[in-house]
């Protein structure tokens, strides 16, 4: 029959040689592999002590953005929740009121801005969405908790700080 | 019988229990360790440093899980099972020769809880009434999976007693008693009259016979078909939850530890160890290195026995019985002969 692939192999059916029906010489033989592993270094890595390294581009947990000047780039237009597949983005927009120019920097902000960390898939859509260049994805993973109450991320948790010290950086990931 | 004899074996009772129940917990932190380096991974290790205590977390665990018995198993079996299983498990201890003796003030207290002249004997026969627990649970589960593994179970057990019991006497041959502490006895030290004189190198093909059918009896891998998880959800225990699971579960790492002191006392010198004559100890140092020497023997088989189980593939259930009947037992018979023709070639 003509092979399809030029990488089969012939299976052998030959009867097994004596050394083989003996089965002892091939319990050695395994005992002997079994015991350089239990020698080696483990390929465990004990988190959260040792982290791995992601790349720059590593889809991990949210973050929305300031500008320069340490006001909100969020204008809640509602493009992140629609792109979502999972739907996990809820937002309740508002009015900037007089005197709060410095903290945001249009019209119309989102009052409550929430993702549920549990439906989230961590694609990335919502990034690619925001026109306003507000939500990235940072290389930084969601921890875990025992309540599923803990999942549900305001802005509380979602806003990078005012303070430059308190900024995430996302450059890598602003090229894309 | 002294009332201060009845207290010495009382306490020797009592530490040894206390010894084995304290093995076989930390034998299931071993299991998982072991199976873990040999995998290339860490096993257990936040339950305290180095995960040490995983395994109170684990017996913690069994205890508040809730107790489930199925309305439709019989419920008087369906107790017993476990405790059939863990009390012969426990009973074949008593024979086992710990150490040699002490010198208490005047008193000379033998290290062995029981000192039967049949010792051999009597532990085949409550091995045997080991099967009673495997089966019994598995009829009380009313439940088709569960009659299957322990089905299973029995016929594997009872085939290898065969094997274990016709290696057996083979070693009985040359030891001329079936007292386990005279056993010992003999193989006192390490080499005399010119070889060994440890019944390993005596007898090593009766050896290999004897630990393939303990592997057997212990239903552990190779021989494990009856609670693998792929074939059979749990086998025997399927419908077992908290206490008595763990009771089936540790009664399995009791008859490990046993049967692992059972080889190192048969075949590998019990307490003896190379050069104890010429030391020049006194004979409380010599029973207590002995002591420890003895459990350094159980814990390298028992190392075995893990090494064992994450090399080998589990044997299907004809390869199994063929091996039992076809290889073990014949094999046990001629080596039975060998021997015979051996000592009469002997003593011409």
């Amino acid at each position: 029959m003509k092979q399809l692939t030029n990488r089969s192999k012939v299976v052998s059916d030959k009867s097994m040689t004596m050394a083989e029906a003996a089965y002892l010489p091939a319990v050695f033989t395994g005992l002997g592999i079994t015991l350089k592993h239990f020698f080696r270094k483990p390929a465990t890595l004990k988190y959260p002590e040792q982290k791995r390294e992601f790349t720059a581009v590593y889809r991990g947990r949210h973050v929305l953005k300031r500008d320069e000047n340490g006001a909100e780039r969020c204008t809640a237009c509602g493009l992140c929740a629609v792109s979502c597949p999972a739907e996990a983005i809820t937002m309740v927009a508002d009015e900037r009121k007089k005197g709060e120019e410095n903290l945001y920097r249009e019209e119309k902000y989102a009052a409550i801005y929430e993702i549920n960390m549990l439906r989230c898939i961590f694609c990335g859509l919502c990034e690619e969405a925001c026109p306003k260049q507000a939500i990235f994805l940072t290389t930084e993973i969601a921890p875990a908790s025992y309540e599923r109450e803990d999942f549900i991320w305001g802005k509380d948790r979602l806003v990078e700080g005012v303070e430059s010290t308190k900024r995430i950086d996302i450059t890598a990931r602003q090229d894309r | 019988m002294e009332w201060i004899f009845l207290l010495d074996k009382t306490i020797i009772a009592f530490i040894a229990f206390s010894i084995i129940l304290l093995i076989a917990t930390y034998s299931t932190y071993a299991e998982r360790k072991i199976a873990a380096f040999l995998q290339d991974r860490v096993g257990p290790d936040r339950a305290g440093p180095f995960g040490m205590f995983q395994p109170l977390a684990d017996a913690g665990k069994f205890f508040f899980k809730e107790e489930i018995i199925p309305a439709t198993s019989n419920k008087f079996l369906f107790i017993i099972g476990p405790g059939i299983a863990m009390t012969t498990a426990l009973m074949t201890s008593v024979v086992i020769p710990w150490g040699g003796t002490l010198e208490i003030g005047d008193r000379l207290v033998s290290l062995q809880v029981s000192d039967l002249n049949i010792g051999v004997l009597y532990v085949f026969g409550v091995v045997s009434l080991g099967v009673y627990g495997i089966m019994i649970g598995g009829w009380a589960s009313n439940n088709k999976f569960s009659l299957l593994g322990a089905i299973r179970a029995s016929s594997q057990m009872i085939s290898y007693e065969l094997g274990m019991g016709l290696s057996l006497i083979s070693l009985i041959m040359l030891t001329g008693t079936l007292s386990m502490s005279e056993i010992v006895e003999q193989q006192h030290g390490f080499w005399a009259d010119g070889y060994f004189s440890w019944y390993f190198f005596k007898q090593p093909i009766g050896f290999l016979i004897f630990i393939v059918c303990a592997f057997a009896e212990c239903n552990r891998t190779p021989f494990d078909l009856a609670e693998c998880e792929a074939e059979l959800v749990g086998g025997y225990h399927t419908e077992y939850s908290s206490m008595k699971l763990g009771f089936y579960m540790f009664a399995e790492y009791i008859n490990m530890f046993i049967s692992s002191a059972f080889m190192a006392s048969l075949y590998f010198g019990g307490y003896n160890f190379p050069f104890m004559d010429d030391l020049g100890l006194s004979q409380n140092w010599i029973t207590i290195i002995g002591v420890i020497v003895f459990f350094l023997k159980i814990f390298a088989f028992i190392f075995f026995f893990m090494w064992i189980r994450w090399t080998i593939p589990r044997f299907r259930y004809d390869q199994l019985m063929r091996l039992g009947w076809q290889v073990m037992m014949p094999a046990a018979l001629l080596h039975i002969f060998a021997t015979g023709a051996v000592i009469l070639f002997n003593q011409h």
